[in-house]
């Protein structure tokens, strides 16, 4: 056998490949709806925790600056082990996904506060005086004047820091969550072949690649304008 | 109440792994040092590449960049670790992780490069250049300085990501900060090892967090 065919034996294995596609497809339903469900969780909550800042309630700042800094400080993996292993002994029993679900969509939710508020902050000060003065009330200037240019000045480094918490998803393979990485790891342990690993990778290319390429496009297309 | 503080504030456990978690701490800072000094230095070759006249270059630079900003650090560590002794290539947790870290890091590095390095004006180079310096020298002593300065806050942002990703290591069990916690928490069937851990990264990570803020802040007015 020559060096090629080893390779292509070990990382390309077509048997193996057979085998352990319907796991790694599983892995890949898994990893996509606690996305979705962590995107659609923690930008909501960002959104709502950056307009309530606008408001400028010096209690209620001072816990959501304190929220924002410290899920932005820590490394969600130890906030995903706290929960998942200290929660069931005072009596909180969470699956896996949930846990893994809460964690990040807290972190992204942290993140997107920070992007929402960078946006309000830009909206000139003569906006909301302007929008208040007609009669609109602080509310619907918030909603009507200073949200619509908020998100679209949010919107290029939302994506990069969605993306990078999405992949986050694969930190579930530390807690038993059956995503795309963990799938594979099973997969190499019982076939004894890193092709497991190499379906993993070309799953999360896959799924990331275009996300990628759509950043890059989103970026190049807003840089001009860029503070 | 009592059996919350118990299980998540226990002084007593706390100062029992207090060693272990030093250890794991000195660990965590030595790979964050290899990690962020080759992240830093490859980004900028990266980012050099991505900018080159030369059409292939760029070609392999922005592959380079886009395939591992799509793969999850922790895909590209397991692969690594576990993938290459298949290969015949055996390697220590520690080079994996720097190796792992690296090929991720460089790629958000080089992006940040990037934007710095567009926001120099091209005149800058033709005049350094015009006075005789050559192009490495035009380079170091005039245009890196303003692209950092300018993307300072994003450069640090990275960081702050970089010294949070090094927590992965502990999936392929080398005994940095949250190994060491993980590990005290298992024998002692208590999670306040993990919130002493959760500590230390607030204490090494708040300050850099508030920084980051702060120079947005002054960036936006």
């Amino acid at each position: 056998m020559t060096a090629m065919e080893r390779f292509l034996e070990t990382f390309f294995n077509p048997t193996v490949m057979a085998k352990y596609t319907p796991d790694i497809i599983a892995g890949i339903w898994v990893t996509l709806t606690i996305a979705a469900a962590v995107i659609v969780a923690g930008i909501a909550a960002g959104l709502a925790l950056a307009c309530l800042r606008s408001y400028g309630i010096r209690v209620l700042n001072f816990f959501i600056i304190c929220y924002a800094d410290i899920f932005r400080a820590l490394p969600p993996l130890v906030v995903i082990l706290i929960l998942y292993f200290g929660f069931p002994s005072i009596g909180i029993q969470l699956s896996g996904p949930m846990v893994l679900f809460i964690v990040l969509a807290a972190t992204l939710a942290a993140f997107a506060e920070e992007i929402f508020w960078a946006g309000f902050s830009s909206v000139e000060k003569g906006q909301w005086e302007a929008g208040i003065a007609t009669g609109l009330g602080f509310t619907r200037t918030l909603a009507y004047v200073a949200l619509p240019q908020a998100v679209r000045l949010a919107i290029p480094p939302l994506v990069n820091r969605v993306l990078a918490i999405t992949k986050m998803t694969a930190l579930g393979s530390a807690i038993g969550v059956s995503e795309i990485l963990s799938s594979a790891t099973t997969a190499q342990s019982f076939s004894g072949s890193a092709t497991p690993l190499t379906m993993s990778v070309v799953a999360y290319l896959v799924i990331f690649l275009p996300m990628v390429v759509i950043a890059r496009w989103l970026e190049s297309r807003t840089a001009w304008k860029k503070r | 109440m009592d059996i919350f503080i118990d299980q998540f504030f226990n002084i007593d456990i706390m100062r029992k792994s207090l060693p272990l978690l030093f250890k794991g701490l000195w660990m965590t800072l030595q790979l964050c040092s290899a990690v962020i000094l080759l992240g830093l230095i490859g980004g900028l070759f990266v980012a050099l590449g991505n900018m080159s006249e030369r059409r292939w270059l760029r070609w392999i630079s922005i592959g380079y960049t886009d395939l591992f900003r799509a793969l999850p650090p922790l895909v590209l560590l397991i692969f690594i670790y576990a993938g290459l002794p298949f290969a015949g290539i055996n390697i220590s947790p520690f080079a994996a992780v720097v190796i792992a870290f690296l090929l991720n890091n460089s790629s958000y590095y080089a992006e940040v490069y990037r934007a710095g390095l567009i926001s120099v004006a091209k005149g800058q180079w033709e005049a350094a250049e015009s006075t005789g310096l050559s192009p490495a020298q035009t380079l170091i002593h005039v245009v890196l300085p303003q692209a950092v300065r300018n993307v300072l806050p994003d450069l640090l942002s990275n960081t702050v990501e970089v010294v949070k990703l090094t927590s992965l290591a502990s999936v392929i069990s080398l005994s940095e900060l949250l190994y060491n916690a993980g590990m005290a928490r298992s024998v002692t069937y208590n999670a306040s090892p993990l919130v002493l851990a959760a500590l230390f990264y607030l204490v090494l990570l708040w300050p850099l967090v508030r920084l980051v803020s702060h120079f947005q802040r002054r960036l936006a007015a």
